[in-house]
């Protein structure tokens, strides 16, 4: 075929236009949040005393911790599945780094010494470790079957970062059953259980995002 | 591209054109730089200008669009270069007559007419061809195939997502 001739092809095919990138990575995750929802109702339910701890700050500043994963996420995906990289993908991380670092800082000047080591193992800590990998496994799916069409600059990385959006949706969800809210569990154990959903995705990403 | 969005066919086929062209030297430079002839730039240019079309959405437009057409150009031009790579130098030729005579008119295509839309299902080829090779509108298709003209423009939109998958699996 001439080049000439396919151009053509390509004119007619103009009003065929794509969905806008961050219109599926919203319908992806709308569409994975609600069937991982009903997996949580059925597997795990909210904790009991649900209505109390929505009124104490440290169950809020999880929320807010949990909610803010999800949105530097978000753009941190939006801005690895285009071709032309970001100078510096880290910095969108950086909001979420510091404040956790906050977070930690004022749970360690309130809590005593002597205290720290049981806030820190808590007492969920294997569930949240199989919980919020089981959570995020419908988002990551429904993620990657609606930006097969992207063009990543790395496929692994932005795998990964789907990895880390689905991870972010899963606890999120988890947060909302998990009775541990110390700042400090929360670092530990939510951190460590997106490790393997962030491995998954750069693994799966470097197969399926390739274009 | 920002009027190809807001629905201007003409503004787009002008796009194309240049970017085209602007491929074309591009990948022959590229080609030159891995000791390899020109004759397989149109390849790299169509499947360039197939991914450019089909991927038009990663395009951020407050973005300039000039670093984002060299990121796909880059990525085409080192893929098709690991896909070929030194395989075939052996075969060099089957392709005496171009190294011998090249012709200028850009048009030394290596993956013919015939072979590409050969992979195409029949509806998709026979759209492909009316719309591609004679120049018909999607209406005057759809009138002559029998079907309406979305049904046609969704047809030809499928059969450019499957040769973008052939260009990929190309040896």
């Amino acid at each position: 075929m001439k080049t000439d001739q396919l151009l053509e092809a390509l004119v007619a095919d103009r009003d065929a236009r794509p969905r806008s990138l961050t219109g599926r990575l919203r319908g992806a995750m709308a569409v994975g949040i609600a069937l991982s929802f009903a997996l949580f109702l059925c597997l795990l339910g909210f904790r009991h005393d649900i209505g109390a701890a929505l009124t104490t700050w440290r169950f809020e500043l999880k929320i807010a911790i949990v909610g803010l994963a999800l949105v530097v996420a978000f753009r941190l995906c939006r801005a690895l599945l285009r071709p032309v990289p970001p100078a510096h993908p880290a910095l969108y991380l950086l909001p979420l780094a510091l404040l956790l670092a906050a977070a930690v800082a004022l749970e360690l000047a309130l809590v005593p010494m002597s205290a720290w080591e049981t806030r820190m193992i808590g007492t969920n800590s294997m569930v949240c470790l199989t919980a919020v990998p089981v959570l995020s496994l419908a988002p990551l799916a429904a993620l990657f079957a609606m930006v097969r069409t992207a063009a990543p600059a790395s496929p692994r990385r932005a795998g990964a970062a789907l990895g880390l959006l689905a991870a972010s949706a899963g606890a999120a969800l988890y947060a909302f059953h998990c009775f541990d809210d110390s700042p400090l569990f929360v670092l530990v154990w939510y951190c460590l259980a997106t490790f393997p959903v962030i491995l998954l995705g750069a693994f799966a990403g470097g197969r399926l995002l390739r274009w | 591209m920002r009027l190809a969005r807001s629905g201007d066919d003409e503004a787009y086929r002008v796009l194309l054109g240049r970017v085209a062209v602007w491929l074309r030297a591009v990948a022959r430079r590229g080609l030159a730089r891995a000791g390899r002839g020109p004759e397989e730039s149109e390849d790299i240019v169509q499947e360039t200008l197939l991914a450019m079309h089909l991927k038009r959405e990663s395009w951020d437009d407050s973005q300039p669009l000039e670093p984002w057409l060299h990121a796909i150009a880059r990525h085409k031009m080192i893929d098709h270069l690991r896909r070929r790579g030194f395989r075939d130098h052996l075969d060099i030729d089957a392709y005496a007559d171009t190294l011998a005579a090249p012709s200028d008119d850009g048009d030394h295509a290596r993956t013919d007419a015939r072979r590409m839309l050969a992979s195409l299902p029949e509806r998709q080829r026979s759209i492909v061809q009316a719309i591609s090779i004679e120049g018909a509108s999607a209406r005057d298709v759809g009138a002559r195939l029998g079907m309406s003209e979305g049904a046609v423009r969704v047809t030809l939109h499928r059969a450019l997502k499957s040769l973008a998958v052939f260009y990929r699996k190309e040896p």
